[in-house]
């Protein structure tokens, strides 16, 4: 029961895109096609769990047993930054075609503060244990690859439908996640 | 380019917000009240002038392979101490930002300007660099705070301005994008007024 609360919780009542503000530079760069948005949520649920096991691990068995929590900032953007770089050579061999697709944005997941901010929160604000904070990892991006895809969707039809003069390109985009995230609150009363 | 124009185009033409959307995540995160918007503003606008002067200082020790590692790793110093420090002195505002602060590390603005500005130019230029963008940085939180605190509660840096409570909406996460989309409207408008 508990797991499934994290879970719910995770991707729908604190989205990471549409609640906690995290991510938000690949929601609005990846986000002009379904296709590309659904590689980048992929990309991510794999480094953002990844990065939450390791993080952990690290936390506990290092930086608590020899009193440096301060380091924490450092040592984990350097684990996600190494995480990242193995992620990209792996998918240049096994998938070309995706990796061409997601271009730039790849090693820009090390800047992609949702999954810094994923590890934090799992370890230190919620104090979860190994695998709960593996849950919520996983809940999280699945959270964060739904919100882009169903953005991607929207900005899809955004396309072809007729915007004034001054709202065209991003400010409309603005306006429809602000929407998008009026939605998601409706999920509030669940957990 | 004159200094002049290396200082002041952070808060205009090249403003990192309104113009090149980086640093999202904290704009829109810390953003409910103006003071909190400017309080997040000033703490990157340190981060990123200091990494701006380290990172042109030790350019040309870098080699160019491990640069982006090594450029991180002088930011989350910093940012360190950011954190240490606000958490003994001002623990109220600490509270409140609370996430976004480690997170100033992987803000794109800092490692942006680390990588297209301050490797490529002298300490004082990138000290202009750091301190316009971070400016700039600034005024946009601390606008877009305002907006949301005057419509989402009506006050402005904690001072009453009408009566009532105001839309809780923008307070809340929709609010945020939705002020930040006119925000950035009314910016372009302006911008191609200049421009004709």
């Amino acid at each position: 029961m508990e797991y499934i609360l994290i879970i719910i919780s995770a991707i729908f009542v604190n989205n990471v895109v549409l609640s906690r503000f995290l991510g938000l530079c690949p929601f609005f760069g990846v986000s002009k096609q379904v296709e590309t948005a659904a590689g980048m949520g992929g990309a991510v649920v794999f480094v953002m769990t990844v990065a939450t096991i390791v993080t952990y691990l690290l936390q506990k068995y290092i930086l608590i047993s020899f009193n440096i929590e301060y380091m924490q900032t450092i040592t984990f953007i350097l684990v996600i930054a190494a995480l990242v770089q193995l992620v990209e050579i792996i998918l240049k061999k096994v998938s070309p075609s995706l990796y061409q697709a997601l271009g730039i944005f790849l090693p820009l997941i090390t800047t992609n503060c949702a999954v810094l901010g994923v590890a934090i929160i799992a370890v230190q604000t919620e104090g979860y244990d190994l695998i709960k904070s593996t849950v919520f990892a996983i809940a999280s991006a699945i959270g964060f690859a739904l919100s882009l895809v169903i953005f991607a969707g929207l900005r899809e039809q955004l396309e072809l439908s007729d915007v004034p003069e001054g709202m065209k390109g991003v400010p409309i985009a603005f306006v429809t996640a602000g929407l998008l995230a009026l939605a998601f609150m409706g999920f509030s009363g669940i957990a | 380019m004159n200094k002049l124009k290396i200082f002041t185009k952070g808060f205009f033409s090249e403003n990192a917000v309104f113009v090149m959307l980086l640093g999202l995540c904290p704009t829109l995160g810390t953003t409910t009240s103006a003071i909190n918007g400017l309080g997040m503003g000033l703490a990157t606008t340190f981060v990123l002038v200091m990494s701006n002067i380290v990172v042109s200082l030790v350019k040309k020790q870098i080699p160019d392979k491990v640069r982006i590692p090594a450029f991180i790793v002088i930011i989350a110093s910093f940012v360190t101490i950011v954190e240490l420090t606000m958490q003994a002195y001002v623990p109220d505002l600490y509270d409140v930002l609370g996430l976004f602060i480690p997170l100033i590390v992987v803000n794109c603005l800092i490692l942006g300007r680390a990588e297209a500005f301050a490797s490529k130019n002298n300490i004082i230029d990138s000290v202009l660099d750091g301190f316009g963008m971070g400016l700039g940085f600034s005024m946009a939180l601390t606008m877009l705070g305002a907006v949301r605190e005057i419509l989402g509660s009506g006050s402005v840096f904690n001072i009453k301005i009408y009566e009532g409570d105001g839309a809780l909406v923008f307070v809340l996460a929709p609010g945020a994008f939705i002020v930040l989309g006119y925000l950035i409207a009314l910016v372009n408008r302006l911008q191609k007024r200049k421009s004709i």
